[in-house]
């Protein structure tokens, strides 16, 4: 999170949306700073409470959290779909809630894309018209627009159903559209709300892996929201994790797997599938003099990846460092108590 | 709130009430009740008349009629007179109006161009309905064409189309444009709201009186009364169909970078098209009813016709122009519901262009065909008397010899009713106390809704007194609580029918609605065939046109109870009688509530119908304000029934709204 501002995308600092009669009022009569208790005591909802985070160039960010902790509030918030009560947004160092409507519509039409939780396609429009559809409102000429909406829905591999009707596609072909319609402008960042939480297991999966191998086409900077630990583990560089509209946690799936911040996190993280994300580098204790470093393994491998080995060889298994030299090794202690917690004796 | 009904229900089950509902309910009726049968005893014995005193009116009306003759002659700032105005909106609208009519029937020789030939209209509507709806609707618009044709109603027919051609798309934009502002600001939504539910709620012969005074008889006034009558629903539609627009939806029409025009028109618009349409449709039927009855302030067409049959008792004639308005209601209310529900779809690009326009070119052929051979052969313009038939005479001797020998029967049956039924609930409402019912109903809408509904109601009530129209609204009353009742007695068995069977329901179903794109004019044809005049002939008039609500809410009603509810009462071994009433009829009670709300409603409005046939309500009050434009008679009168439905509809609202919580049953 020190990385040089310059390759940050967006900031949030102290981003407030507190939903009731009178949120200004209410945040004014706190202090701008209202607690728990505040809240609990009063007709308010704070949707989203005092959420600093930054998202760097190229990453993909995971907000998580349980239904109704404030993550589509926070992207809508970020894309100023609905108006923040407090706080700063900065995009590429632009402060987004100061931007005028018009400046606004620039950024969305050239800079942001969005897939919805619903599709939020437009029933009336075929497969091809909705997603040329942001290049429409752009004014593009229709030849153009439908030669990249074309392009676009090559992309995510709907060819042949340009003249569909939404209403004529299966769930996970319609949020195809949506991706491809979110993707059209070619963005800079792309919000993704849910996308794929009503789709079922199967689809999920593949949709996943669909947007995975997208994300190594294109590169974007992506904010994900969904509240499956196992899609964020797999998709995700960084995961935040929300409550009650606080950010509670921002870390990488291991650091959080690994040190929780409180219970609410480790009740996330309980379930997750911990081989696959702890590596071997994190858990490895000093080598024994001598050890060899021949058959050693890589310190970012999954644990998942070397457990056999580790687990049926007499002799710990080495881990090598960047320059190739043992680091540390892998006992067959250490690994359990990675993967199913140490046991007090 | 719902503790204290709570606690009603479980005692009011176990006593086995099959109509369970709050039990002040019920002792206010009975209370009033007892009041009406006492107080005439009451009033005899003491010689106290408990009408509501003459020395307590205002001439409301007075100052009404007054004021929209001085509006309509004198007003205006400074040499702009308001009368000037409104000559200049007559001028404008009749220029559509005249081209319109001058294509249909008339034929425009200023611009030597002759009237299309009565060929390519009905061929035209064929196409229409078949790209509309398929085969079988092509056919129904042709033969219905056909009909009119051949029975000689053409240019009647093309006169009263002509009205519903050119209102339909000046109310569909105003309302289109009220909507949009409603949805962009809430003030105007609130406004507009309450505006909006007095409109509706006013018959539309009430509309008439106003337009006489500003814009005079003839084919205009009758065009504006339509536009305004028909434009609240659209409006409504625009308002709903935007509001139902998935959130999603919307923003991402803003996250693709649209402006706010371009979300309105790309995305809100075209998302809420089915709703819309639905709205255009209730425009057209509105419409249409509105161009027949606006027959009374001398627009010339079908109704006109129609009306002048009846009042001359010619059955037969009246059979036939009914027939014909029915045909044109049918067609019109299936060709724009077929346009609201076709889907979508596309034609591939690659098929040629002739192939994608077909309808249009085989239209384009048989206008250029018909045109050119018009010139030879002119019954293709206008079918000649000689060719078209009438059977009103063989229909006017069948009823002829039916009354003849049916009427023995009928006479009988009908003087009894209306002396042992009829009468009795008419000297009851005549005679039920003022200080009774305002105490009735301010306690029926304070328990069921609150102070502010209370004060509405008693508000509407005192407007009624105050104005004089007492006695008339009791007649209005009487009327439509005898049609009710009736209503429900034949109804909501239909309704349980329907709901016993699918085939059944189909038939109904297909049935009502039907009846309800008949407009409300229709019905007196065949009661007064049967009946001849008198209360019961008003009475049935409404009970034909005003039925179909009760059944329809009593079979969806039944529908939605949940089935898990119905096989739990089968397993605990009810018989299907217990079960529909114990079980099913409870359930369903505040949808059939609703139903029965809109039977009211429906029959508010039929009671200024009917009235043509002769009656003392405040539906005879307007029809009387007609010929002299007496505005605050007819306004006034209209305002009441409008007032009358707007009670009826708060208290059995509310007590369907609070059923419907008790039982879970709010989605
Ligand atoms: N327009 C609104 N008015 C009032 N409260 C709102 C509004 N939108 C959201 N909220 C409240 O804000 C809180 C956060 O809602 P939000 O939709 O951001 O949750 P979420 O984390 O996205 O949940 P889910 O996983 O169910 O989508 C909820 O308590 C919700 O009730
Ligand atoms: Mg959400």
């Amino acid at each position: 999170m020190t990385d040089a501002s310059d390759d940050v995308k967006i900031s949030c600092r102290n981003l407030w949306k507190v939903f009731g009669e009178d949120p200004h009022g209410f945040l004014a009569r706190h202090n701008g700073t209202p607690d728990s208790a505040a809240f609990a005591a009063d007709d308010h909802i704070g949707a989203v409470r005092e959420v600093s985070f930054d998202v760097r160039a190229g990453e993909i960010l995971i907000i998580m959290g349980l239904s109704g902790s404030g993550k589509s509030t926070l992207i809508r918030c970020i894309t100023r779909l609905i108006e923040p009560t407090a706080g700063q947004v900065l995009f590429e160092g632009q402060d987004l809630l100061t931007a005028s409507e018009s400046q606004l519509i620039e950024l969305r039409r050239h800079k942001m894309g969005m897939v919805f939780q619903n599709f939020g396609l437009l029933p009336h429009r075929t497969v091809m018209s909705n997603v040329a559809f942001p290049l429409e409102v752009q004014g593009i000429g229709k030849r153009e627009r439908w030669e990249r909406a074309q392009e676009m829905i090559r992309l995510v591999g709907l060819e042949g159903r340009e003249r569909n009707f939404p209403r004529e596609l299966s769930g996970g072909q319609q949020q195809r559209v949506g991706i491809a319609r979110s993707l059209a402008v070619a963005p800079d960042i792309w919000f993704l709300d849910e996308p794929f939480s009503a789709l079922d297991p199967l689809i999920r999966r593949e949709m996943q892996d669909e947007f995975l191998r997208l994300q190594q086409m294109l590169s974007k900077t992506i904010v994900f929201i969904t509240h499956d630990f196992d899609e964020a583990v797999r998709l995700g560089d960084r995961i935040g994790i929300m409550k009650d509209g606080l950010l509670v946690q921002l870390d990488t799936p291991e650091a959080m797997v690994r040190n929780p911040a409180n219970d609410y996190v480790a009740e996330f993280t309980k379930n997750a599938p911990r081989e696959r994300i702890i590596s071997a580098g994190s858990i490895m204790t000093a080598a024994p003099a001598g050890a060899a470093a021949g058959q050693g393994v890589a310190a970012d491998t999954r644990l998942g990846d070397i457990a056999h080995r580790v687990l049926t060889s007499d002799e710990p298994v080495p881990v090598l460092g960047e320059d190739g030299a043992v680091a540390g090794v892998v006992t067959r202690q250490a690994l359990v108590d990675a993967l199913y917690g140490a046991q007090p004796s | 709130m719902s503790a204290r009904s709570d606690s009603a229900l479980p005692d009011g089950e176990a006593e086995g009430f099959t109509v369970p509902g709050p039990r002040s309910l019920v002792w206010c009726l009975l209370a009033v009740l007892i009041a009406g049968i006492l107080a005439p005893w009451v009033a005899q014995q003491t010689d106290l008349s408990m009408m509501w005193p003459e020395a307590w009116h205002i001439p409301i009306q007075h100052w009404i009629t007054d004021f929209f003759k001085w509006f309509g002659n004198d007003a205006g700032i400074g040499p702009l007179k308001v009368r000037d105005i409104t000559r200049a909106i007559s001028a404008m609208m009749e220029v559509p109006l005249e081209v319109v009519e001058g294509l249909l029937f008339r034929g425009l020789p200023d611009w030597g161009i002759s009237p299309l030939p009565w060929v390519v209209v009905v061929v035209g509507t064929g196409l229409l309905g078949h790209w509309l709806g398929g085969i079988r609707l092509g056919l129904f618009c042709a033969l219905s064409g056909l009909y009119i044709a051949v029975f000689g109603l053409w240019a009647d027919a093309m006169r009263t189309l002509a009205i519903v051609l050119v209102s339909v798309p000046v109310a569909a934009l105003s309302g289109l444009a009220l909507g949009i502002w409603s949805t962009r600001s809430k003030r105007a939504a609130k406004g507009l709201g309450v505006v909006f539910d007095v409109m509706q709620a006013t018959p539309h012969m009430a509309y008439l009186v106003p337009v006489v005074v500003l814009f005079g008889f003839g084919q205009v006034p009758a065009m504006l009364a339509t536009v305004i009558f028909a434009m609240p629903p659209m409006a409504r539609c625009v308002i709903l169909g935007i509001a139902t627009v998935p959130a999603d939806i919307i923003e991402a029409g803003r996250m693709s970078g649209s402006t706010r025009r371009q979300l309105l028109w790309k995305v809100e618009i075209p998302a809420a098209h089915q709703t819309l349409m639905l709205g255009l449709n209730q425009v057209v039927m509105q419409t249409l009813a509105m161009a027949v009855i606006a027959s009374l302030v001398g627009a010339s067409g079908l109704g006109q016709k129609l009306l002048f049959s009846l009042q001359q008792l010619y059955i037969g004639k009246a059979t036939e122009q009914g027939i014909a308005i029915v045909l044109i209601a049918v067609v019109l209310d299936r060709l724009t519901q077929a346009w609201a529900y076709r889907a979508p779809h596309y034609e591939p690009e690659d098929k040629p262009w002739w192939q994608r326009h077909r309808h249009l070119l085989v239209f384009a052929g048989v206008l250029v065909v018909s045109v050119v051979l018009a010139r030879f052969l002119p019954a293709l313009l206008t079918l000649p008397k000689e060719l078209t038939i009438s059977v009103g005479k063989e229909i006017d001797s069948a009823v002829r010899w039916f009354s003849k020998n049916a009427y023995d029967y009928i006479e009988p049956t009908r003087d009894w009713i209306t002396i042992w039924l009829l009468l009795p609930l008419r000297n009851f409402y005549l005679a039920l106390p003022w200080p009774v019912v305002f105490l009735a109903l301010g306690y029926a809408g304070w328990r069921l809704a609150g102070v502010q509904t209370m004060l509405l109601i008693l508000a509407m009530v005192a407007t009624i007194a105050l104005a004089g129209m007492w006695e008339p609204a009791m007649m209005t009353l009487y009327l439509v609580t005898a049609a009710a009742i009736l209503c429900v007695l034949i109804g909501v068995p239909i309704g349980i029918w329907a709901s016993r069977s699918e085939r059944v329901a189909r038939g109904v179903m297909a049935a009502c609605d039907t009846m309800q794109t008949f407009p409300s004019f229709i019905y007196l044809i065949p009661v007064i065939m049967l009946l001849k005049v008198g209360d019961l002939s008003n009475i049935v008039a409404i009970l034909a046109y005003a039925a179909v609500p009760a059944i329809r809410f009593t079979y969806l009603g039944l529908r939605r109870v949940p089935l898990v509810t119905n096989e739990a009462a089968r397993a605990t071994g009810c018989t299907p009688r217990q079960r529909l009433f114990k079980v099913e009829l409870p359930i369903a009670m505040p949808e059939i509530m609703l139903g029965i709300n809109q039977t009211i409603m429906m029959a508010l409005a039929m009671t200024a119908i009917t009235a043509l046939i002769g009656s003392r309500d405040l539906g005879q009050e307007i029809y009387k304000a007609l010929p002299g434009a007496d505005t605050g008679r007819g306004l006034m009168a209209g305002l009441g029934i409008a007032f009358i439905g707007i009670i009826a509809d708060r208290l059995i609202g509310a007590w369907a709204m609070k059923r419907k919580r008790e039982l879970g049953m709010l989605d």
